[in-house]
């Protein structure tokens, strides 16, 4: 078996805005449209998606939070029905999916073999987060690949950054690994928003586009400067500036998703491409690509020989 | 009732009214695994004690606010009437199914709602299949209300909301209770302090994650046990910062809200353990002979809920807490201050958006749960006003009577005045103004003695106005005062 790599990262936010402007069959509510910067910047991940050949997505999600380690799905299909229940208006989704449940169990023993506690979830009555639908149907509306979902683990909220932050970074070791010794070509995803203070109403009409922008200006500058750190290659000073980006601009990356990424992908110094910035009811969301190959790297720097 | 109150109609004796509160912890394993930990098992008789307690009451509501059901968008309230699925606990999966089928009171449902917004909350209901129902509700509702005994509803947790906007979700709680003459069992799901073990433990060697934990959380027992359920309210946000209470509290600060805010109540401890570190309680709480004393005041302690920023009001504007939230520099080292954006803070000076309340400090507050005005369309419709001042309650021109209830003289002219000034700014404060006013209705408490001196004040202000006008004498109005209007104007 040859050894494994992961051929590209993104960031891929979840609102489930998104969805329920595209209309796709899955969805049950419709909209007129709304949120398009954002899902044409989908659509330019989706194109270098289909341009780079991978087995496997792996998706870390804010939405599926446990406090006693890190959970994988190690199920190999789950089937239902993914009801948003914050904006259930706008999301209510029929999802199959398969798991690649070899990749799964590799990750759970290699994020042991870092001194994480690690468990594979193993109900098949298990419903799947909407923030690991969202995600993966953004990038792949027809399901075409297995996946490996992740949950958020809690140690951000419960100790502090700087402990969440090596938590997510020895997982993400423990994923690049898991990837290499399986040889899979995977493609992960991290669904996390950046600023993440939301308005607390909405319009009437959900799509309502004159009343969309950002919770506040302090927000924008954050996100401005955690996205020009990422076209910069910068991603250690990202890193670094996490802990303040969690605090000063709400950051859902307080979830860990971004870090575990970044880790895995061994703190990429190319840049990265930004598809889309744009706000989904206050909150700060880019779609963002790594892309070793195209960068003219090594794919997955850290699992050259 | 008052020309300008709003508050809902006394139910008949005995209706209208919550009979009880409780306190019960949410996680999943008394309900699914309580022979794997003596302290789950306990923790499972203490919820038979609870329901037995409940059944006891001759309610016909159980109504539950669950801090594990976050919500953003306002509060939501659960009104699917036959809402079923299995339920897989998305941390404790290995426990097991939790199969449910639950009977919503929808009628109790719609009335929350429109009480919410009453009060000046963004509330919607919610009632889609398959719309994931929490573990802490079921766990609660599995456990306290075999059989759907009693119909139920279900309340979201805000994760913005602090806790005046909890405590005005409360009231609002409490006000359909009244409009619906509901004999009420409000239940909050909630743990005390909750800070989970994140390795796996022995279930039989579970015990409160630590000491510190441990005693804060018999503290908070000990005044629940005595009945003080205002004082642990106001206690919660020490709690939070000393025992990470589950949601900062705010299952308490509802509860609280919802009983009345009082601290006379019978309590009872019905168990406490720790369920996975965490410390989990089952706390009753019934109405005590001679009970409703010895509050403290309490500044957070409002009626109504003024919003958070008027986001959809497009070119307001923008006032608030994050107006101070920094950026990063611009050079990436430490951050600075981002300028300011809100200037006039706390002010509306626009207009609302179609539906919104108006609430402002500018004119005396409220005597009951109604906005100062609220726009339907292009009209601006205000709440009955009087003359006294804002922030001061003083009466120009003196009240109508004294103390004791007795008459005395007032001046009618300058509470006409007081009276008009403060319609003025309740109408500035909506982006309106005097002279948009299309149509005024005046209460006074004596025709014969006020009439012409209110009239010729009246037209002062209104003679070019050309607002239609309606004067009517009526008995009395709630506070010490000779004159109200309530106006209907352009917004």
């Amino acid at each position: 078996m040859s050894k494994g790599q992961i051929v590209l990262g993104a960031l891929a936010p979840h609102p489930p805005h998104l969805v329920y402007a595209e209309n796709p069959p899955q969805n049950e509510p419709r909209a007129e449209c709304g949120w398009e910067e954002l899902r044409w910047g989908y659509e330019r991940l989706r194109r270098s998606l289909a341009a780079v050949e991978h087995d496997v997505v792996i998706v870390h999600s804010p939405h599926w939070r446990t406090h006693v380690g890190h959970h994988a799905l190690a199920c190999p299909r789950f089937e239902g029905l993914s009801v948003d229940p914050v904006f259930p208006n706008l999301f209510r989704y029929r999802y199959a999916l398969d798991v690649d449940v070899e990749l799964a169990r590799a990750i759970v023993d290699e994020g042991r073999a870092e001194g994480l506690e690690m468990r594979p979830m193993e109900n098949p009555r298990f419903r799947v987060d909407y923030g690991t639908i969202i995600s993966c149907h953004m990038t792949d509306p027809t399901w075409s690949r297995p996946i490996v979902a992740l949950s958020s683990n809690g140690a951000f909220f419960y100790y502090s950054d700087d402990v969440g932050q090596a938590e997510m970074i020895a997982l993400g070791r423990a994923t690049r690994r898991a990837v290499e010794a399986t040889g899979r070509r995977a493609v992960l995803l991290a669904s996390n928003s950046l600023s993440h203070r939301h308005f607390t109403e909405e319009p009437q009409l959900p799509e309502d586009m004159t009343h969309e922008h950002i919770y506040h200006h302090g927000q924008y500058l954050w996100d401005m400067h955690v996205l020009r750190l990422m076209r910069e290659g910068r991603s250690r000073e990202l890193i670094d500036a996490m802990p303040d980006f969690i605090e000063q601009a709400v950051s859902e990356c307080k979830a860990g998703c971004l870090t575990w990424l970044l880790a895995a992908l061994d703190f990429p110094e190319y840049p990265a491409e930004v598809h889309a910035y744009g706000s989904v009811i206050g909150t700060g969301n880019a779609v963002v690509e790594w892309n070793p190959a195209r960068a003219g790297q090594p794919a997955a720097p850290g699992s050259a020989p | 009732m008052s020309a300008a109150g709003q508050a809902p109609a006394a139910a008949p004796a005995g209706r209208g009214q919550v009979v009880a509160g409780f306190v019960v912890a949410g996680m999943p394993q008394p309900l699914l695994a309580p022979e794997r930990s003596p302290a789950w098992g306990r923790l499972r008789a203490g919820y038979e004690r609870v329901r037995a307690a409940i059944e006891a009451l001759d309610a016909d509501l159980l109504l539950l606010y669950s801090t594990q059901w976050p919500s953003v968008i306002g509060h939501q309230i659960q009104a699917d009437p036959e809402p079923e699925w299995v339920h897989v606990d998305p941390e404790f999966h290995d426990l097991g199914d939790m199969p449910y089928r639950f009977h919503m009171d929808v009628g109790y449902a719609a009335a929350l709602e429109q009480a919410a917004r009453a009060r000046g909350l963004h509330a919607r209901r919610v009632a889609y299949r398959g719309f994931p129902i929490d573990t802490g509700s079921i766990v609660a509702l599995t456990l306290l209300n075999p059989g759907n005994r009693l119909p139920a509803g279900i309340v979201s947790c805000n994760m913005y909301a602090d806790r005046a906007e909890t405590i005005v979700f409360g009231k609002a709680a409490r006000d359909a209770v009244v409009a619906t003459g509901r004999r009420c069992v409000a239940v909050a799901v909630t743990a005390l302090s909750n800070r989970l073990f994140t390795r796996a433990i022995e279930p039989a060697d579970d015990r409160i994650s630590s000491l510190k934990d441990d005693e804060w959380n018999r503290k908070l027992l000990e005044l629940l046990a005595e009945g003080r359920l205002e004082d642990t309210s106001q206690l919660m946000r020490e709690f939070a910062a000393q025992a990470n209470a589950d949601s900062k509290g705010k299952a308490l600060w509802w509860l609280s809200a919802v009983c009345g805010a009082h601290n006379g109540y019978q309590g009872t401890v019905h168990a406490y353990e720790p369920v996975w570190g965490t410390g989990a309680a089952l706390v009753g709480l019934l109405p005590a002979e001679g009970g409703g004393v010895d509050k403290e005041f309490d500044e957070e302690d409002v009626e109504t809920f003024a919003g958070e920023r008027g986001v959809l009001q497009a070119g307001a504007p923008e006032a608030g807490p994050a107006s101070a939230a920094p950026g990063p520099a611009a050079s990436g080292a430490s951050p600075r201050p981002a300028p300011a954006t809100a200037p006039g803070a706390g002010v509306a000076t626009s207009a609302p958006r179609d539906g919104a309340t108006v609430v402002t400090d500018a004119a005396p507050k409220p005597v009951g749960a109604y906005p100062h005005a609220r726009r339907m369309g292009e009209l601006l419709f205000l709440s009955g006003v009087g003359p006294r001042q804002p922030g001061t309650d003083e009466i120009p021109g003196g009240p109508v009577r004294d103390a004791a209830g007795n008459p005395r003289d007032y001046d009618v002219a300058a509470q006409t005045r007081a009276t008009i000034e403060n319609v003025r700014r309740i109408l500035e404060a909506s982006g309106s103004s005097l002279d948009r006013v299309v149509d005024v209705t005046a209460f006074l408490i004596d025709m014969d003695r006020d009439f012409a001196t209110y009239n010729r004040v009246y037209a002062e202000h209104f003679a070019s106005v050309g607002a239609t006008r309606t004067t009517l004498a009526i008995k009395a109005l709630p506070t010490p005062i000779a004159v109200e209007l309530k106006v209907i104007a352009r917004a």
